[in-house]
Parts: C-alpha cells; structure tokens; sequence
C-alpha cells in the first residue's frame, strides 16, 4: 500500500474592523447592526452613478500584516475589477487585486513549521444572502449591511503538512490578526473564513499533484482539522484503487463529520478582471512602509521570545497565555511584577494555566500575585503533632483503614481530611499526605 | 420670449428685477409646449421647478432652470439614461453636478434624451424615441448628449448640462449650433452619473455662448471626495478668461488630411483667417492618425460598458436585462470578449498602450502649440435613420474627438458655420493641455465674438 503526504495550502478571509467601509462612508458593523440594510449608500447599494473611493485605513492595516508576515510590499499597486454575477454582489463585480496585490512572498513560523505566504491583497466583502419562508412563500433576502466591508485574502503556499500544522496555522494567523488590532476574526459569524486546497502526493514525490480539492466556508480550526483529515482518507482511497480524485470544491458537514461535493469546476473560471477605472493605482514610498513597519506592535512570535528569556516561561504556557491579544499583555505585567517581587513567572504562568488559581484577565495584577503566593504558602505543623494526630485519626477510623488496605485508595483522601480537620490550619497536602502512607504500610 | 436670452442676461435681468420668475417659466414652458412632442427633447420635467426657483433668488444662479442630461441621478426625479431598463427608477440621491448645481441656486428643469446608457452619437439609440435637430427636424441631433444639446439650440432650456465620453458634447453641440464644454478628465465630479465608460466621462455645460459656459463651469467644476478621480487642481475662475486677447498666441492646426472631409474642409479653413485677425499664429500640424483613437478607444470603452452595466439585474430597482437594446447588448458583447481571458492582453491591455501614445503625442503638441484645433465633426448633422444599419456610427462621426478624450484632455466646440441652404451648423473643436480649459475658453471666445456665426450674439444666423 502506497504512503501518501499531505499537499494542503490555505486561504483565509479576514474582515476588517475599520470604522467605516471599504468604498464608502457606511458604518462597517454588520455583525451589530439591528436590523438589515441600515448600513447603505448608493455606493455599497451599486446604485447608478455610484463611485468607490478607497479606505486608506484598511490599506494601511493590509501593508502592515504584510509586515508582520514577513511579505514583500509592492509599492505600486492598483485595484482590479472581478467581474461576475451574483446577486449578493451589488455592482455585478468585486473590487479586489488581481496582478499587484499590497504583500507578497511572506511567511509564518508554527509549531508544525513555516508557512510560506504566496500573497495577501485588500478587497470588499458581499452582501449575505438569507433565504427564507415568508406566508409559506420561499424567499432570498439580500442584507448589503455587509456589502463593499473590506476584506483581506491570506493565501499561502503548499507548505502545509498535517491537519494539526493546518490549524497551527490558522490560529496563529488570527493571533497575529489580533495583536495587530485589526480584525475580530469572528469565526462563527463569518469575520474570519477558512479554505483549504487540499491534496495528497505518495511520500518521497516533489511534484504537485494533478488535482486540488477546495474545502470551502470552514468556520472553525477544529472543523478545519477534521476536515484536512477526513480528506487525506477519503482522496488515499481512492487513489489507492486508481482513481484520481475529482478537481472540485466541497463543504463541511459537522453533522456527520465528513466532506461534501458543492461544486465541480469544468472550467477555469473567466472574471475578466481589469484596472478599476474608478481607483487611481496607488503608489507607496520606502518612507510610507518604514513608517508602517515602526508602527507595528510587538508580535507574538517576539513576545514569546522575551518571555523565554527574560521570566524563563515554558513554551506551553507561553503558547496559551499569548493566543489573545488583552491575556497576553495581562499575562506580561503580571510576570513583570512577579519578577519585582520575586516571585517565579514560571510558577504563576502554569497556576494560571492549569487553573490552580482561578484567575482571569480582568484581575488586577497585584491579586493574582497574592492568590498564588497564598497557593503556595503553608503554616508549619510539629512533626510529632502529625504523627500524633495521624495514628489517632487511623485508629478512629479503623472502617476506612481497613478498606484502604483491601486496595481502595480512594479512602486516602477521607483520611487527608479528617488529619486536615484535627491540625486546623492550612498545611502542606503533600506532607500531610506522605505522614499518612506512611503509618498505613 | 424671454426663453431665447442667454444665461448671462437672463442673471443679469433677474438681478436687475427686469424679469420674474414667472415670466421666465413661462417662456419656457411656451416654447417646451410647442416643440417637445415633436423634437423629443425632454423625457422627464420637474413639475416644482418653478416653486424651487422661487426659493433659489438669493443664490448665484437666482433659480435658473436648467436641463439636465437623464443619465445624472436627480434626486426624486426619474433617471433613465434613455433605457427602459431604468424607465422605473427615482434615485434617491444627487448627483455632485446636480448637488452642486441646485446649491448655487440653480434648478432642473427637465431630464432631457440621449442616446441609451450615452452609447451612440444621434440620440437614435434611445429607448424613448430619437430627438431631432431643431435647426432642422430632418437632421439628426448628433450624441449623446443630444437632448441637452437640442434643449438649448430650440431656446427650450437657458443652459444645459452633458456628459461626454468621447464626443458626446461636442458633436451634439457642433450639430445642434451650440457651445459644448468638455472639461479635462478629472474636472468635474462623475459621481451619480450612470457611467458609461469610466476612464473618459467628462461632466460638462452646453450652452448658448462661452461666456454661458464658464458660468456653469466655475460651479460644478473642483474637487469632489465622492469621486477617487476628480482632481485637487485648484480650479480657475473661467469667465475671468473671457475676453483676452489671443495676440501672440499659437494655434495648431489637426486632423485636415483626413479623406471624407472634402465638403467641410474648405469651409472650416476659411476660419482660421480669424484667429490670423486676432493676432495669433495658426499653424498646420501633424498629429497622431485619429484612426488609431478610434480602435483604442472602442476597445477600452467597450470593456469598461460590460463591467459597468453588470450592476443592472433588476433585483434592486429598474428592470432586468432583457430590456437592454441592441446598441447595449452589443457592446456588452463585445466588452466580454475583450477581457476574456487570453484575449486582453492583444486588445485591452494593447489599447492602453495606444492611448498613452496619443498621450505622448499631445505632450509633444503642446510644446509648440497654445491650443489645437480641428473640425469637430467630419461633417454636418446626419439625416434622421443615418446610425440605424452602422454599429460604429458613433466612432466614425466622434473621430476627431476621440483621441483628445482618451488622453482626458479639455476640448470645447463652438460654432464656426452655418449653411444656409439646410441652416445646420459645422462646428469648431479647441483643445488645450490638461487642466488649461481658461486658455481653450480665451481662443473661444474670442472666435465666438469676432465672427457672426454664433446664433445668439447675432439674430440673422437664425
């Protein structure tokens, strides 16, 4: 039986958070908004004679998470129609970037590897279709509260090795998104889109496999794991029985837990794309992009770095404490204060962590550190008290002594209490713990 | 009648209180009652322009009626731009010419035809009938904005707005016997003007004189944040450049070796002694083959039609596209296959290489020369029916427009003759370089007032 390797790229949709909309003055909240198509112009309506005028915001943001990714800029760019019809689509085409999107040629580092970035580029998103029964009569409703809301594509090269690097990947790019503050990625209402062209190569072949399935609106990385999964099994069998699989685009059933065919393509398809006549191309100076670069926050990738070094924080915790933007600059003052007060970074990073204290990002620095110190603080008990107290709490309780000694260890922690109870303060479990084995044996 | 007086007296008898109101409107509606059913001129009036005009006197432009070109959106009045596709739909906003128009005081008298979507050069494309020329009813007005130009040539309208994308105010205005001002690409907003090809809609007046046209000019010229493409070039005060002396000035010649122009030629050289007159230096010279123009700008102007009109479903307003007539769909048709994949790059991407060569060309021109001028017709107005069986009517007749609008340059007509056999008009196009519209309206005007053929400094031209 032939092995087989994964051969997986990713494009992302993230929306973002600007004010205002890509092309128009219109208030850019969809997800908030109170009711439909509140949000309009003529220019987002695509009515006639209505012209897009670029937000300079959002190009801005797309250059900088060109910079954080390591992409090159072109400091000459335009916008390009995609001409197509859908009636989601106000003006019967998409103002996106076909030939010289703002960033290329980039990479993101996972914990399962690089990821080479191909190219991001700035464009609008649609309006949301709702199709609906209204009196018993089928309906498609348009809300264009979403349309012309400016739309960033992060499409990466093949690097992609497993369904777990494909996750790695996706949620560092949302971190990365997020510390930058420029977009939500709300996953669950479509703020953050995932797709996946997948296919798979027998092991020890280079070259690109004949055929690429398109794995289209994830809206979870866990979805998104399942779904690279689901695909490496379904394409190795039938490729296993000669059969290559068909080039198309399918969706996730969470339901079921498995693929489904949307769409076949039979041909490429022609979006006649061309300049926007209505944009002036854009022009940017080595100044712009040094600018930009010096504004950008510190990355996570950096942030975890200094953690290392400066509080010598384990990567695990590190990976957990950095994934939010507002836990990880909490997380930062705390471990700074900690380190004043000489208290172990480390120590704290794995109570928080693993919920040994219950502590959250709305807490003041100053409680967290007191909480773990009280953790771990313990007033001394005489060891010939112990004992004491241990052989009498053994010979009162001579039922669960017998049953510890017939195997049930669960007992143990019955007799740790009532030890606990007899010495009445706060002691170490773990001497109180070792005193008792001991007068078991 | 009061309806025959320019826009500059009609300001200057209003402010003087020499004329209400209500005598103005009522000339005009005289003269639009009397002529529209057979010209065809008007789609849609304004049933409030005389209650808003009222309200407008203490403004700049002191309730002036206006006819505006259908394809700007008028806000609360019926668009259509000649199609039936839009025969429906009332926009709910103003288009920054309209805006800017109404807020100087100035009101929309009427929307009047042209050709459908401003695809053609007769008005015969219009899917509400074709207007004739009111200087002769047998003759066709030219296009697109021949409405407009024909709102103005039958004294139906003081002054009127068009749009040009090649021709379309020049050659209704050298048909029609009016003044038509092109101004440069990027002067005047497009912003709710139902575009047509995107990279050469010029807004702009047709009017009774230059001096008409540079009152309209200086308010709906500038920049407008609502339009990525309208320039922050500060803008001049254009009646200011009325009146000049042109002494000295350098006048290029263009387009004479053109075949077909035989007719015309000798009578349009038999002006030039004009500007001899006025003391400037009329010089023939050699220019790029307009013909080259005609080729890139169909091509260019095709593509940006298919995208442009993919916004029209029906699904939001108006009515889907099995409304579209003939002229639309084969420039639909055509705009697809331009940009199809593997065929751009040897069409679309080729036409903009030849634009920027007109381009250069113009550059080069204008080192030697103040401004150039050339007929702006081939020829006199067609006879009514003449587009009907040629779908590149339009091209042929804008040829010696064509290629100052693919490089965005300022252009205006004027009248230069008129023949008193059929009493149509030929007229005369001057260009000047990009954002020089003063010095194109110097050489204008003063050809306007040294000679007789305009028909409202000169009753006996009409």
């Amino acid at each position: 039986m032939t092995a087989y390797e994964l051969v997986c790229g990713m494009e992302v949709h993230a929306e973002l958070k600007t004010k205002t909309k890509m092309f128009c003055g219109c208030k850019n909240d969809p997800f908030h908004a109170t009711k439909p198509n509140i949000y309009t112009c003529p220019v987002c309506l695509g009515m006639p004679g209505g012209l897009p005028v670029a937000n300079k915001t959002a190009i801005e943001w797309t250059i900088k998470l060109g910079l954080a990714l390591n992409c090159k800029i072109n400091v000459f760019s335009h916008f390009d129609r995609k001409n197509y019809f859908y009636p989601d689509l106000a003006k019967g085409y998409q103002i996106s970037q076909y030939d010289q999107p703002f960033c290329y040629n980039g990479k993101l580092e996972t914990e399962y590897g690089t990821v080479r970035i191909h190219r991001i580029h700035l464009e609008e998103d649609t309006a949301k279709l709702q199709h609906k029964t209204i009196n018993g009569e089928k309906v498609s409703l348009i809300d264009f509260n979403r349309s012309s809301v400016p739309l960033i594509e992060i499409v990466t090269e093949p690097d992609l090795k497993s369904p777990e690097h494909a996750k790695a990947y996706g949620k560092a790019l949302r971190q990365i998104l997020r510390f930058l503050d420029i977009a939500d990625c709300d996953m669950e209402q479509g703020g953050m889109r995932l797709e996946a062209n997948i296919s798979i190569r027998p092991i020890g072949t280079t070259e690109l496999p004949s055929y690429k399935v398109e794995v289209k609106n994830i809206n979870s990385f866990r979805f998104l794991e399942k779904a690279v999964s689901y695909e490496m099994k379904r394409q190795e069998i039938q490729l296993n029985k000669g059969v290559t699989p068909i080039q198309e685009t399918r969706g996730w059933d969470d339901a079921k837990s498995e693929t489904y065919s949307q769409r076949v393509k039979e041909d490429a398809e022609d979006y006649r794309y061309f300049p926007d006549p209505d944009l002036p191309p854009l022009r940017f100076t080595d100044e712009h992009i040094n600018g930009w670069c010096a504004e950008l926050p510190e990355l996570p990738a950096a942030l975890k770095a200094r953690w290392s070094t400066d509080y010598a924080i384990d990567s695990k915790y590190a990976q957990v404490l950095s994934e939010e933007k507002e836990t990880a600059s909490w997380a930062d003052q705390i471990f700074a204060a900690a380190a004043k007060q000489n208290v172990k970074p480390n120590a704290i990073a794995n109570a928080i962590v693993n919920k040994k204290i219950s502590a959250v990002v709305s807490d003041e620095v100053e409680r967290v550190i007191v909480a773990f110190v009280a953790l771990n603080q313990h007033e001394r008990v005489d060891e010939a008290e112990l004992t004491q107290i241990v052989s009498s709490v053994v010979s009162e309780n001579a039922d669960a002594v017998a049953q510890y000694k017939a195997g049930k260890v669960q007992v143990l922690g019955f007799l740790m209490g009532q030890v606990q109870k007899k010495i009445g303060k706060k002691v170490d479990v773990q001497i109180v713990k070792s005193a008792l084995k001991n007068a078991l044996k | 009648m009061l309806n025959t007086l320019t826009l500059s007296q009609v300001l200057k008898k209003l402010k003087n209180k020499e004329i209400s109101h209500k005598e103005l409107f009522a000339d005009l509606g005289a003269a639009t009652a009397a002529q529209n059913k057979k010209l065809n001129v008007f789609l849609t009036m304004n049933e409030n322009a005389e209650i808003e005009a009222e309200t407008a006197l203490g403004k700049t432009l002191m309730g002036v009626p206006l006819a505006v070109k259908d394809n700007f959106c008028t806000q609360g009045i019926r668009t259509t731009a000649s199609s039936t596709v839009l025969d429906t739909f009332i926009p709910p906003y103003d288009s920054t010419v309209s805006r800017k128009l109404k807020e100087a005081g100035a009101v929309i008298q009427g929307k009047t035809n042209m050709d459908a979507w401003a695809h053609g050069s007769s008005t015969e494309t219009s899917q509400y009938g074709r207007t004739l020329n009111p200087r002769n009813p047998e003759y066709l007005p030219g296009g697109s904005s021949g409405g407009s130009a024909a709102a103005v040539a039958a004294d139906m309208s003081i002054a009127a707005i068009g749009s040009e994308t090649a021709g379309s105010i020049r050659q209704p205005s050298a048909w029609c016997g009016t003044v038509g001002l092109k101004p440069t690409y990027g002067r005047v907003s497009r912003y709710g003007v139902v575009a047509m090809a995107s990279s050469t809609d010029s807004p702009g007046p047709i009017t009774k004189t230059v001096e008409d046209a540079t009152i309209v000019l200086n308010h709906i010229a500038g920049h407008d944040e609502y339009d990525a493409t309208s320039s922050q070039t500060p803008i001049d005060n254009y009646t200011a450049a009325l009146d000049q002396s042109i002494a000295g000035l350098k006048v290029g010649v263009i387009y004479m070796d053109i075949p077909g122009l035989a007719e015309v030629k000798s009578l349009f050289e038999s002006q030039l002694k004009v500007f001899e007159e006025l003391g400037a230096h009329v010089e023939y010279a050699n220019a790029m083959d307009p013909n080259h123009a005609v080729g890139a700008y169909t091509v260019v102007q095709r593509a940006e039609v298919s995208s442009n009109l993919g916004r029209f479903t029906g699904v939001r307003y108006g009515e889907d596209r099995s409304y579209f007539g003939d002229e639309a769909k084969r420039r639909i048709m055509l705009g697809t296959y331009i940009l199809s994949k593997g065929y751009s790059d040897q069409y679309y991407v080729m036409a903009q290489k030849v634009r920027t060569l007109f381009l250069q060309d113009f550059v080069q021109l204008f080192q030697k020369y103040d401004v150039l001028i050339s007929l702006t017709s081939p020829g006199f107005a067609k006879k009514v029916g003449a587009s009907e069986a040629s779908a590149m009517f339009g091209e042929l007749e804008d040829m010696l427009v064509e290629p100052s609008s693919i490089t965005g340059l300022p252009g205006m007509n004027v009248p230069c003759y008129r023949d008193p056999k059929t009493n149509l008009y030929l007229g005369m196009n001057i260009m000047a370089p990009m954002w020089h519209e003063s010095k194109m309206i110097s050489v204008a005007d003063a050809f306007e007032k040294h000679t007789n053929w305009n028909p409202w400094r000169n009753a006996e031209q009409k």
